[in-house]
């Protein structure tokens, strides 16, 4: 037997950058993880099981009697930045793994960044923009809390 | 855990027995409980995120007229959909409590060695959660 001579590893690439994105994207997914469990299922019991009806029982006056409460625009305000942004991470994730191709994959994590950041501030605005009683609906589209017009 | 016992300089050429046919099992991940469990959580995730994007664009209706947010919102309230929304409450509630696992895995310093039996904690809260869930679920889908 010959002694066999192993070339010592190259040394780790020093990072450029000093925040570890990786990592606390890592994190975000777990902190986020545990909030999003509280707030889906409460969003589900209150939408699907504690009213009569279920699904059948929503409508623009259910979503306005929800919103006419800080508390409800403030939770669904929560669930859609969690979930939107733990999800297109997720996705993300997912792409990095079975997309080979680089130029591709950065198309698609491109149009993953794009369409999270239109969704968020298109949900937070139609959130925080919401009139419940809006001038020239049917009286019957409204919550009954509307002054008749 | 296999000891690494092999010297890299010098040493004769390490013995190592060739695998037992059949099913090799308890030293892969693939085919177990933990490869099962992957699986399970990208698919429910994938479901769940591409649900969430229709979600947003349904809910934002609201800010368009009533009538436009409950014609569309109509369209959920058949049968089919209906079914559809069992099936995403089943896929939200695997993620969840498989998610919860993910966590204790990560942070516990017993949850790797655990993995297997929180797979099946979380397989038996899930059935238990869709028994609470999936009657009430589909009489409201179900009645007029």
């Amino acid at each position: 037997m010959t002694t066999e001579t192993i070339e010592a590893p190259r040394s780790a690439r020093v990072s450029k950058r000093s925040t570890n994105f990786e990592k606390w994207g890592w994190l975000y997914m777990r902190g986020s993880g545990v909030l999003l469990v509280v707030l889906i299922f409460a969003h589900l019991f209150t939408n699907l099981i504690a009213g009569e009806g279920g699904v059948k029982a929503i409508d623009f006056g259910f979503v306005a009697g929800k919103w006419a409460n800080p508390f409800w625009k403030v939770w669904d305000t929560l669930l859609l930045w969690l979930a939107l942004i733990h999800g297109s991470n997720g996705m993300r994730t997912i792409v990095n793994d079975y997309v080979g191709n680089q130029r591709l994959r950065k198309i698609i994590v491109l149009a993953l960044l794009i369409s999270s950041v239109v969704l968020l501030v298109l949900g937070t605005l139609v959130v925080w923009t919401f009139s419940p009683c809006p001038a020239g609906a049917l009286p019957s589209d409204l919550p009954s809390f509307c002054p008749a017009q | 855990m296999a000891e690494q016992t092999g010297v890299l300089t010098g040493s004769p050429a390490p013995k190592i027995p060739a695998p037992r046919p059949g099913r090799v099992q308890g030293t892969l991940y693939r085919g177990r409980e933990g490869m099962w469990s992957w699986v399970l959580h990208r698919i429910t995730g994938v479901s769940i995120y591409f649900f969430l994007l229709v979600h947003i664009l349904d809910t934002a209706l609201v800010r368009v007229s009533p009538a436009a947010y409950n014609a569309v919102i109509g369209t959920y309230k058949t049968p089919i959909m209906g079914l559809g929304e069992t099936a995403l409450v089943a896929a939200i509630g695997f993620h969840a409590l498989n998610g919860l696992r993910i966590i204790l895995i990560d942070f516990w310093g017993n949850g790797t060695k655990h993995q297997k039996l929180m797979f099946w904690i979380v397989i038996a809260l899930w059935i238990i959660l869709l028994i609470g869930f999936v009657p009430r679920q589909l009489m409201n889908v179900f009645s007029e």
